[in-house]
């Protein structure tokens, strides 16, 4: 082959992505990895700090058990082993936000290894192994204000953080992988209660490294790790722009260089990031200031009691118990709230598929346009069951319900009560819903001669609007139905 | 009201407490004294003479009330500078903590308040408790009492001297590798490192984690059984500090030490140890026997690497525990410009002494990748070794019985050679190593300086080292020396 | 193995310590003086001997999960080499 040709042949290759995830999770705790501070994001700097989370000379560090369970019931969520000895270490870099110098974290012997998380892009089911789930302390704040100073906030020091790393050979292979894997790693933190999962708050990080390889290949090129991810979207974007950016490199014959890449959110690009100054040298060793965990079974049983349904034993238990499609399951399941809220709604109104349909629609639809929290929507389970209810039982008609579940939102007010003050009930005297199929057939001749003569029956339909509209959507459809088909039989 | 300052802490509490004594002149006694020999002895940074009579009087308030005393009320005691007390300057001896007044009290500290012992100051120590001799203090070198020419031993000389100087009766000090021994026996005072997790941890500023251990200093081992008891115990704060009972620590002093069986390792001896010194402990050791012990020879072979493992070990602790001295949130800052890296630099340059400087660098490279497994990991291997000797030595034997220190006092300046300073450790350093106890109780005078007998108990057996250590103090009376000052 | 200059300029950064020549000088030979001292331990056979990191046998020291008072700001920044607005000061980070 000549250079020209080889040439071609390089400018022409397909790349793929190959994406190993290393994310980190702020445990859900009271307070502190090591101390008593309090865990809470944001507040005023430097207020939520003792002797030992800003690294004073003679504090020590005590390990919060909570902290050390939610690693535990992190790793059973993903399918680890746990190890029965395991140690904290002391990672040792200097950085103003670091305040002992050393970040205690764990080294050779993480709480958990070797599991998996199963994801499913387009229908396809993926298995995604995971190396380790360890405990570590976040490090502070550091601001960079104008000027030629930075400010430090130790608030954030030592607050409880989980790493996450996926295995090697990494598994996911493309930007919807990459996406729908931290979707569902969120899903089972939040599950869990492990973790808020607010990535704007960056309490749920994620640093994915991206390298490509031809299509078809098995081997593995130089990757650069993407920092500052704070949605999904960028996630996605930011996995797809260092594929096509590598890529392009490599058609044009350059090199990859290993590196950690920014992302702007902005400019919705990657840039290259001046390293840590000195070299990366973190010299771990045991952290002498903390003993050994020795985490028997009778304690990971305890833990595993203690720990609620999953995400997908729950989407089961849905598409068997409520007989809902697999889709709907899936999408109710996708945060516990969610999937609580559905399941307390179903319970009470003994409709399933009704509720997932007004869950996954009109509620879902509220709720975003006022960027509202499920658990924190002014319909109540028991407000929406009721008004489930009150369709079951041919009280008002679907089309009410629309109007209802948006001033039952509005006002939080009970459906009962709204129906009345309102007078939504479905017309049930037929009288009163035969005097306006005949106003309709009267004021519409041409349409009836249709029907009736030339056979156009799908005009049929535009009836039945007119007398709903006519009864402003309280007539019950059953009824305008059969008093339609009576008067065409005439 | 000079005779206070000879009492034991013991006899000066018993005073205090019925009356005959106020803890307001016990008090003024030990900062009279303290004021009359400083200017000779230097074995505190910081004197808090104020505080310390305020607390007088609140003591001697409450026996007016007619309140009962807690076990140490009214007795003045020394804290080696690199406990944490809340409000007052704390320097570990370190000129980078030239300033740094802690937010917090340490356990032990704590501690001491409620059994009513009083602090008068904090002392003088090799910076950061790294040397043997006090002459690493980042501010001054405290001299020892018995010859002011020479050192009175680290790194907790400053606490050593105190006592010996008749400055206060009691004092603290940290072991990390002998430096609550070593200045004992350099003294002529008693000096105990307790079992590793004995004592808290929570507010000593750290050398080397695995190794430091608080400790009593004291005139007569009584009186170092009462500190000890004092400032022992479980510490929520410390996840080192182990959850054991801890029991009356003096009460066991005055019992019979007849069939005790006493171990003497005999590669303690060896080149190092000065003929002298080992003379003295010989004589001990027959005395001991005299008294109803059982002695015999024994080997803990291991101990031939301990220095070098410790010299491993405590620098890459180190290292690592001083890397929070950093120009950003307390202390030394330097005024050089050079941006947030070159201001660690600088601070810390600035800051620390050349031995600090020395042990961190050698720390660091032994931690670096591609050294951990040929140094710092085969070090710990061998503290193992070590400490498995230890654990054969006393399925036969009660006791161990060694020298602290291979001399008597040097003279300020002699031990130039870093090295050869370092060797001034080699018996105490394996004790740390394994996490044991021992006492140094003085055991003789060489050429008119004090030369100490180490006893090296089971781990959490202190109640068995007292009573043969004081035993022995009883039946020779060498506690009843004191320097001319 | 000893350390050159470079080696120990190399260590000096990731200590954080800037060294003067003169300083280098004066730390070179006890440095080397103590790896030497260490080279008596690689003849030793510590085959299959675990090692000890902490000398007392205690695993599983937790805490309960309860917040406890913090230190006041003012207490958190009073031995600040500098500080404003509540923060800690250093000079400027370049942002990452």
């Amino acid at each position: 082959m000549s250079d020209t040709a080889a040439n071609v042949n390089a400018a022409e290759t397909e790349y793929e992505p190959v994406v190993g995830m290393e994310c980190h999770a702020e445990l859900l705790t009271n307070s502190k990895m090591f101390c008593g501070c309090r865990n809470e994001f944001g507040g005023e700097p430097n207020t939520r700090c003792c002797p030992v989370c800003t690294g004073m000379p003679g504090a020590l560090p005590v390990m919060n058990i909570q902290a050390v369970e939610h690693v535990m019931r992190t790793a059973i969520a993903l399918n680890c082993s746990i190890n029965p000895h395991a140690k904290f270490d002391r990672k040792n870099y200097y950085y103003p936000d670091l305040p002992k110098g050393y970040q205690i974290s764990e080294y050779d012997i993480p709480i958990g290894v070797t599991g998996w998380l199963d994801i499913e892009v387009n229908g396809q089911p993926k298995r995604i192994h995971i190396r380790r789930v360890h405990l570590e302390e976040d490090t502070g704040k550091l601001f960079h204000v104008a000027g030629d100073e930075s400010f430090v906030d130790l608030n954030r020091s030592g607050v409880p953080l989980m790493e996450i790393v996926t295995d090697f050979p990494p598994d996911i292979q493309s930007a919807e992988e990459g996406r729908e894997y931290l979707t569902r790693l969120r899903s089972i933190l939040t599950y869990i209660g492990v973790c808020d999962g607010k990535m704007e708050e960056g309490s749920l990080r994620c640093e994915p490294n991206v390298s490509v390889r031809p299509v078809g290949s098995n081997t593995f090129g130089t990757k650069t790790e993407i920092k500052n991810l704070n949605s999904f979207r960028s996630v996605y974007k930011g996995i797809e722009f260092e594929t096509q950016r590598q890529a392009e490199l490599l058609r044009k014959g350059e090199r990859v260089v290993q590196e950690t890449r920014g992302w702007n959110d902005t400019r919705q690009v990657t840039f290259s990031q001046r390293s840590k100054e000195g070299e990366e040298e973190y010299r771990y060793f045991p952290e002498p200031d903390l003993v050994p965990l020795h985490i028997n079974e009778d304690w990971i049983e305890r833990v595993r009691a203690s720990m609620p349904e999953l995400p997908d034993a729950r989407r089961a238990r849905f598409i068997s118990e409520f007989a809902l499609p697999p889709y709907d399951a899936g999408i109710l399941t996708d945060t516990r709230a969610v999937a609580d809220y559905f399941e307390e709604t179903a319970r009470l109104c003994g409709d399933a598929k009704t509720t997932s349909n007004w869950v996954m629609g009109d509620l879902a639809k509220l709720l975003n346009a006022s960027g509202t929290e499920i658990g924190a929507s002014p319909i109540t389970p028991a407000a929406l069951a009721e008004m489930i209810g009150l369709i079951t039982d041919g009280t008002i008609s679907g089309k009410i319900a629309k109007q209802l579940i948006e001033e039952m939102y509005a006002t939080g007010g009970s459906p009962k009560t709204i129906v009345e003050e309102k007078g939504w009930k479905t017309i049930k005297d037929s009288g009163a819903v035969l005097a306006a199929v005949e106003k309709v057939f009267a004021a519409n001749p041409n349409i009836i001669t249709d029907i009736k003569v030339k056979g156009l029956v799908g005009k049929r339909g535009f009836l039945v609007g007119q007398v709903m509209r006519e009864t402003q959507g309280k007539a019950d459809p059953g009824e305008v139905n059969r008093l339609i088909d009576e008067k065409l039989a005439d | 009201m000079s005779e206070l300052i000879h009492l034991s802490a013991l006899d000066l509490r018993d005073k205090i407490a019925n009356g005959a004594v106020s803890a307001r002149e016990a008090v003024t006694a030990s900062l009279q004294r303290i004021e009359a020999v400083e200017s000779r002895v230097r074995a505190f940074i910081t004197v808090t003479g104020e505080q310390a009579l305020a607390q007088a009087d609140k003591i001697d308030a409450m026996r007016s009330a007619g309140e009962t005393l807690p076990p140490l009320a009214g007795v003045p005691v020394a804290l080696k500078d690199n406990m944490c007390t809340r409000g007052v300057l704390t320097t570990a001896g370190s000129k980078i903590l030239h300033n740094f007044i802690p937010p917090y009290n340490g356990t032990v500290v704590s501690r001491l308040v409620e059994s009513g012992a009083i602090s008068v100051g904090k002392t003088n120590l090799d910076e950061f408790a790294m040397g043997s001799s006090t002459e690493n203090s980042g501010f001054h070198t405290t001299a020892n009492p018995y010859d002011l020419s020479r050192v009175p031993g680290g790194s907790s000389g400053g606490s050593a001297a105190a006592v010996a100087a008749l400055e206060t009766p009691l004092a603290l000090g940290s072991d990390t590798g002998g430096s609550i021994r070593q200045p004992a026996s350099l003294c002529g005072v008693v000096g105990l490192k307790p079992t590793y997790g004995r004592v808290s941890r929570y507010g000593l500023i750290a050398y080397a984690s695995s190794l430091d251990q608080i400790g009593p200093f004291g005139r007569t081992v009584k009186d170092c059984a009462l500190l000890l008891n004092a400032i022992s115990g479980h510490d929520p704060m410390d996840s080192t500090s182990t959850d054991v009972p801890v029991p009356d620590f003096a009460a066991t002093c005055g019992e019979s030490i007849k069939g005790m069986k006493i171990g003497i390792p005999t590669e303690y001896f060896g080149a190092g140890v000065s003929a002298e010194v080992a003379a003295a402990v010989r004589t001990a050791i027959a005395q001991l026997t005299a008294l109803g012990a059982e002695a015999e020879e024994c080997s803990l072979p291991s101990t031939e690497y301990a220095l070098a493992s410790y010299y491993i070990i405590a620098p890459a602790e180190c290292s690592s525990n001083l890397a929070r001295f950093d120009g950003v949130k307390y202390g030394l800052r330097s005024s050089e410009l050079a941006g947030h890296i070159g201001l660690t630099e600088k601070s810390r340059d600035e800051g620390f002494g050349r031995e600090v400087k020395q042990r961190i660098m050698i720390g660091t490279y032994t931690l670096s990748a591609g050294y951990y497994d040929a140094y710092y990991k085969r070090a710990q291997q061998v503290r193992t070794l070590i400490r498995k000797d230890f654990e054969r030595a006393f399925e036969k034997y009660d006791l161990l019985v060694t020298p602290t220190a291979p001399g008597p006092a040097f003279k300020v300046g002699e031990k130039a050679d870093p090295l050869e300073m370092k060797l001034a450790d080699i018996c105490t350093i394996p004790v740390n190593m394994a996490g044991l106890p021992a006492i140094s109780v003085p055991c003789g005078m060489v050429d008119g300086l004090p030369v100490g007998l180490q006893i090296i108990g089971k781990a959490y057996d202190e109640c068995t080292l007292f009573r043969l250590a004081h035993a022995y103090e009883q039946s020779t009376g060498w506690h009843k020396n004191s320097p001319v000052l | 193995m000893a350390l050159t200059r470079e080696d120990v300029k190399k260590v000096a950064l990731l200590s954080r310590l800037e060294l003067t020549e003169d300083e280098i000088d004066t730390q070179i030979g006890p440095l080397n003086d103590l790896l030497k001292q260490f080279e008596a331990l690689q003849q030793l056979d510590v085959t299959g001997v675990e090692p000890t990191s902490h000398s007392i046998p205690v695993v599983n020291v937790l805490r309960e999960d309860v917040v406890k008072p913090s230190l006041t700001r003012d207490e958190v920044l009073a031995n600040a080499p500098e500080s404003r607005e509540g923060c800690f000061v250093v000079p400027r980070v370049i942002a990452d």
